[in-house]
């Protein structure tokens, strides 16, 4: 039997437990996948299974050989398609961020200044979608946007159209589903920094000769700019490398980086390539990661 | 039947031809069916310091924020300078709040929120520059102008919220609880300052407190209130000397009351038995109750003279037994219980380091002039 008296022989407290797991967590989840997509991103494509070949070989008796092939990111830089791929990927999660903070910061707004009961039903509503999977919502979009679908029949049996109007497969589709897909990442954050804010700042500043739009231009938006740059970050972050809703909803033009990723990996199998391509991907976003990370820092550490 | 002698005036409310500043006819607010402002007038008169006193709940705050336009009277109109408030919104009065919270912007410095109402107003930058740094002197805050709210003491923090309600000159400044945040010692200090601020510039102020120290040092004339009601109006003097009712007696100071009859009604003096006293007050004016009257005389205990000798004379005096002592320093309070049962407090100023104590369960008697005791008949 181990008694804690024994782990703290060897150097084990209970509190360095507690502080190891999410570490050991990361380092089974997070870093060990990293370096074998880093590993597989540096070696050469190969007709075999695993469709790559290795990095680090013994050729003859004594001798090891590690061969890094620079190729594959040389690849994504020549090829248009891959650049053309990552901009429209950040133009794409960048009008999404702000489609979801023009619909959202009104609902965040509207929740925080809501009564406590009727509060906790909104925040309810806004996180009662989780409850089924993202895959089933993002289908039934295509039952509500196709040509004879929700939308269309109500349209045109209250006349407002004599054509069905097309919706589905087009950039609009992509965005209606990012957008509803991602708005209570957006909102929940948002509202966790609205319900802190002094209410009474609005009136003073009301006494002081503004407008109510001035007051909300003036105090709340100023303090609530954490709570903005949070919920931005944590729908922009995965509507970067997102795959299934541009694959489902958007059109064929639709190219996003998650998607050309894809195809790399099954289409192609092309393992190297795609795995370069998560590589910059990874990149790419860990500026914005930082950005967040100290945007949540300062958050909890209430300085404004 | 003759009034009782009230103090010299020479002010503007008792001037019927001045004009009232602030103007509050006939208000009323109601939340539902509950009236936390309950058809209450008053005239307030420029340079005044009034005091809105009350418990909490009694409707002084929500007589100020209808003031301020945060809140609109269910009935009834406010005039300020000659100007009716009705539907003008707070943005547009000429009327400036220091809020209890005092509601500073967290997000700028000092120099910026005493600022901010000035851009508001579009006032030229060179103008604003010059007011802001002129009225952070006043209230010594002249080197904290670049410090963000956090950095700052409460006491710093209430100067900064008074400059900032200040500087737009209102026409009248509501202070909610201005010094409630602070320690008692920074407050007695501050209250002084306020005082001497008000002096320098002119403008009307508007307080409300529950404290009636507070409210006694500040105020011009103080409004006492009770379940939305204005109960007494009058200066600290009139309010604690003449309290119009049993309810401001108790509520301004301390005080001893004893319930009784009137047994003797002359134009020139009044004499009330009182069962809880287990004797009879002499009072030296006549006053306005009805014959067979329930009254109430309410005596201070400052006014309570306590001796082990009888004192001359048979009136105003009763015999008890000291039941506890509060020493304080500067006084002494007494608690004195009657033959009756009855606990009268009574407190003397420690005028000598060697005085002859009064120890604990001594017998004394209690006594006090004519013309201390109060008679109210509600």
């Amino acid at each position: 039997m181990i008694r804690p008296g024994h782990l703290r022989k060897v150097g084990v407290s209970g509190r360095g437990l507690v502080v190891a797991l999410p570490y050991l967590w990361l380092l089974l989840f997070f870093v060990v996948p990293f370096v074998i997509v880093l590993k597989i991103s540096f070696s050469d494509i190969d007709l075999a299974i695993p469709p790559y070949k290795p990095l680090i070989e013994w050729i003859g008796k004594n001798s090891l050989a590690i061969k890094v092939n620079f190729n594959n990111y040389a690849f994504l830089f020549t090829d248009p398609l891959y650049i053309h791929a990552f901009l429209n990927s950040i133009k794409v999660a960048f009008i999404s961020t702000l489609l979801c903070l023009i619909i959202g910061y009104p609902m965040a707004y509207g929740i925080a200044r809501s009564t406590a009961s009727t509060r906790n039903v909104l925040l309810l509503l806004v996180v009662l979608p989780f409850w089924t999977s993202l895959l089933l919502r993002v289908y039934a979009w295509i039952g509500l946007l196709k040509a004879n679908g929700v939308i269309n029949n109500v349209l045109i049996w209250f006349g407002v159209i004599h054509e069905p109007l097309t919706m589905l497969y087009t950039p609009f589709a992509m965005y209606v589903g990012i957008v509803y897909s991602y708005l209570p990442f957006l909102i929940l954050p948002l509202y966790a920094n609205l319900e802190k804010m002094d209410w009474q700042l609005l009136e003073a500043a009301e006494d002081l000769g503004c407008r109510p739009w001035q007051a909300f231009y003036k105090i709340t938006l100023p303090l609530s700019r954490n709570g903005i740059l949070a919920g931005s970050m944590l729908v922009f972050i995965p509507a970067v490398g997102e795959f299934v809703i541009p694959a489902l909803l958007g059109g064929p033009n639709a190219l996003m980086i998650g998607r050309v990723l894809w195809d790399e990996f099954f289409s192609n199998r092309a393992w190297p390539v795609a795995s370069a391509v998560a590589i910059l991907l990874l990149i790419l976003l860990v500026p914005f990661m930082m950005w967040y990370q100290s945007v949540q820092a300062r958050e909890s550490a209430g300085a404004r | 039947m003759s009034k009782p002698a009230e103090p010299v005036k020479s002010t503007p409310w008792s001037d019927p031809t001045a004009r009232p500043y602030v103007q509050i006819e006939r208000v009323t607010k109601s939340f539902g069916d509950f009236k936390a402002v309950d058809d209450v007038s008053l005239n307030i008169y420029q340079g005044e310091i009034f005091c809105l006193l009350g418990a909490s709940g009694c409707g002084k705050t929500t007589l100020l924020r209808m003031l301020g336009g945060f809140e609109t009277p269910s009935s009834g109109r406010i005039l300020i300078d000659g100007e009716d408030m009705t539907g003008v919104p707070p943005y547009e009065r000429p009327v400036n709040m220091m809020f209890q919270s005092y509601a500073l912007f967290p997000h700028m410095t000092v120099e910026q929120n005493v600022a901010f109402g000035l851009k508001q107003d579009r006032v030229p930058k060179t103008q604003i520059a010059e007011r802001v740094a002129t009225m952070l002197d006043l209230v010594k805050l002249g080197g904290f102008a670049k410090r963000k709210p956090h950095q700052l003491s409460g006491g710093q923090k209430q100067r900064v919220a008074l400059a900032r309600s200040l500087v737009k000159r209102p026409k009248l400044l509501l202070l909610d609880e201005p010094l409630g945040a602070l320690d008692k010692k920074l407050r007695e200090h501050t209250q002084f300052e306020l005082i001497g601020l008000q002096d320098k510039l002119g403008v009307t102020f508007l307080v409300v407190t529950h404290d009636q120290e507070e409210a006694m040092t500040l105020a011009s004339r103080i409004g006492v209130m009770d379940h939305g009601e204005i109960v007494q109006a009058g200066t600290p003097l009139e309010i604690y000397e003449f309290p119009s009712s049993k309810f401001v007696a108790d509520f301004v100071g301390t005080v001893n009351i004893f319930e009784g009859k009137l047994i003797e009604d002359e134009p020139e003096h009044v004499r009330i038995g009182s069962d809880e006293l287990g004797g009879t007050i002499f009072i030296s004016h006549g006053i306005s109750a009805a014959p067979e009257a329930m009254v109430w005389a309410a005596i201070r205990p400052e006014k309570i003279f306590m001796s082990t000798a009888p004192p001359p004379g048979t009136d105003n005096v009763v015999r008890g037994a000291v039941q506890d002592i509060a020493y304080l320093g500067d006084l002494s309070i007494y608690l004195v219980k009657l033959p009756t049962g009855k606990v009268v407090r009574v407190t003397q100023p420690n005028t000598s380091r060697h005085a002859e104590a009064i120890t604990w369960e001594q017998q004394v008697y209690l006594s006090w002039d004519s013309s201390s005791p109060v008679v109210v008949t509600r």
